[in-house]
């Protein structure tokens, strides 16, 4: 999972370039448009080659989103003299101009960061989806096979899942650029994974940490004079860093813990 | 030897089932009885899992029909119940035995619908007629092979279905879950449900099932134990494996069936 979100969130140049040359407008409905396309074509070339190809999921997975990225950087370099379009900002979208970036409406009001509300649209989808599909989500990620007996579409959800993952990287990779994409991507769930067991605490504790990754990144980088992204991309490593040394119970100090103590089997 | 149920629950005409073009199941042809303990006993890769899952739609036939209750599969979902094999799914997922349990009325409630009350009670219910019922919030990777198996078949018993498939629910189950288990099912078919069960263990099948049904790519056999499951049908099932026949062949002379030991595989 954590693989295919990484695969998406470089599979997706493509669907953002292309549909910035075929409108000619880098508004970002048109580009989340775009990615949300691509994202779900890239879940169906991962399907298709693993499938039909009969490579192992990671090797389809790594085929598919090398070659789809590489056809976007191919797109931007030979498109890039005629478009208002730049390598640097598509790939590296850069989280310190975001509060430069500002929505100004035609009447001349300054609204605020651009990006605040296109994260905030996009957060309020998500939201939206996972609250109206969480059984369904739930179920056909667990047990495929269960879920197509009883009349739930596994591809559909499938597909579903792989669109909003798309959708909220594209988001982020135009505000925030490609290295935060992947770090918060994986990092905080991955973290929340060694915390809980529960499902939604898992979600809640991922967003949690989200949140204190980004201030603490924030605040280090403002000490250090470093790179906003870099740090906050390293406070996730460090938290993660703690959850596996400390977590009550997956945590390796427990587990030396649990080793030294007698041992009692868990029936 | 096929022998056809009459007024059949199941009913499975010229079914053909391949994998990329190479066919694992070859013209099956049976019905099934209601209100029985069916038994699908076969070597490994005879097609057993491959069978239920054609008939629960999960594989596409390359030739033939299948017909439950008479209708098609679309028409009775909510009568059938699906137990797939314990290992194809992957119990470190964070749930709650609970959660899984309640999977079972997932079909009933449609898509959308959150659990009710009633959901709950009926889950709760199922735990307790599998022994469970303490375990309702434990975490399902803390549990041993034998309670994730017994954990599938609450969530079937959840389904309140007539008619229900079990991928092999005595695999990596001690004995004594695999007596509660097959009490249960018994109770059952004493209900009128119909319950068919991919099984390994040749020693009880004549114990436990009132019709088998005997697979080799093809069916070997179809009908009630005491007619089908037999030294030549073996035979022809298991082929060329002889030392596990005659010692089956000898089981049946005798008529005596050892117990077995095995030992609950606790997941460490
Ligand atoms: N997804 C699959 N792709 C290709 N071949 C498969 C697949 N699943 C099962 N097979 C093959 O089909 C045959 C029957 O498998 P299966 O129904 O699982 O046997 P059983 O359950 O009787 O052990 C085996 O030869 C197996 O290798
Ligand atoms: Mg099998």
């Amino acid at each position: 999972m954590a693989m295919v979100g990484d695969a998406i969130s470089h599979a997706v140049l493509p669907g953002i370039v292309l549909a910035f040359l075929i409108t000619g407008s880098r508004d970002s409905v048109t580009m989340l448009i775009g990615a949300g396309t691509i994202g779900v074509l890239t879940t169906f070339l991962i399907e298709f080659f693993h499938k039909k190809g009969k490579l192992q999921t990671d090797a389809s997975i790594g085929v598919t989103f090398t070659w789809l990225f590489a056809i976007g950087v191919i797109l931007i370099s030979v498109f890039a003299g005629k478009v208002d379009l730049d390598q640097d900002c598509v790939l590296y979208g850069e989280i310190a101009y975001v509060p430069i970036d500002l929505w100004i409406t035609k009447a001349g009001v300054v609204m605020g960061p651009r990006v605040l509300y296109i994260a905030g649209t996009v957060l309020l989808i998500i939201l939206a989806f996972i609250f109206i599909g969480y059984k369904e989500l739930f179920l056909t990620t667990f047990d495929p096979s269960f879920a197509t007996a009883i009349g739930i579409s596994t591809i559909t959800w499938h597909y579903l899942l792989m669109g909003a993952v798309s959708i909220t990287t594209v988001a982020s990779f135009e505000s925030v650029g490609a290295i935060l994409v992947v770090a918060f991507l994986i990092a905080p769930p991955a973290t929340a994974y060694l915390l809980t067991e529960n499902l939604v605490k898992m979600m809640i504790i991922s967003s949690i940490l989200g949140i204190l990754i980004s201030i603490s990144g924030y605040y280090l980088a403002a000490g250090t004079d470093g790179s906003i992204a870099g740090a906050m991309a390293a406070m996730s490593g460090v938290f993660f860093g703690l959850a596996f040394l400390f977590a009550p119970k997956e945590g390796y100090i427990f587990k030396i813990l649990k080793k030294q103590s007698a041992p009692t089997r868990l029936e | 030897m096929i022998i056809q149920a009459d007024d059949p629950i199941v009913e499975i005409h010229d079914l053909t089932v391949s994998y990329d073009k190479k066919p694992v199941l070859w013209g099956v042809d049976l019905t099934l009885p209601k209100g029985q303990l069916i038994g699908i006993i076969g070597p490994n890769g005879a097609g057993k899992s491959t069978l239920i899952k054609a008939i629960m739609g999960l594989i596409p036939n390359s030739s033939g029909y299948i017909k439950l209750f008479d209708d098609e599969l679309s028409n009775v979902r909510d009568r059938i119940s699906y137990v797939p094999q314990r290992e194809t799914v992957d119990w470190d997922f964070p749930a709650s035995v609970m959660d899984i349990v309640l999977m079972g009325r997932y079909g009933k409630l449609g898509i959308f619908k959150r659990p009710r009350k009633v959901d709950r009670e009926v889950a709760l219910d199922s735990l307790r007629k599998v022994d469970l019922e303490g375990y309702k919030d434990r975490q399902i990777s803390q549990l041993s092979g034998g309670q994730q198996q017994r954990v599938f078949l609450a969530r079937a018993l959840a389904q309140q279905a007539d008619l229900y498939f079990m991928d092999e629910p005595f695999a990596g189950v001690d004995a004594a879950t695999e007596k509660t288990i097959i009490k249960l099912l018994r109770e059952m078919t004493e209900r009128g449900n119909t319950v068919v069960v991919v099984h390994h263990d040749l020693q009880s099948v004549t114990q436990y099932f009132d019709w088998v049904l005997m697979l080799n790519m093809r069916l070997v056999a179809s009908g009630p134990t005491a007619e089908t499951f037999n030294t030549e049908m073996l035979q022809e099932t298991y082929g060329g494996k002889l030392t596990l026949l005659s010692e089956v062949g000898n089981l049946l002379k005798q008529g005596a069936f050892p117990s077995r030991e095995k030992n609950e595989q606790v997941k460490s």
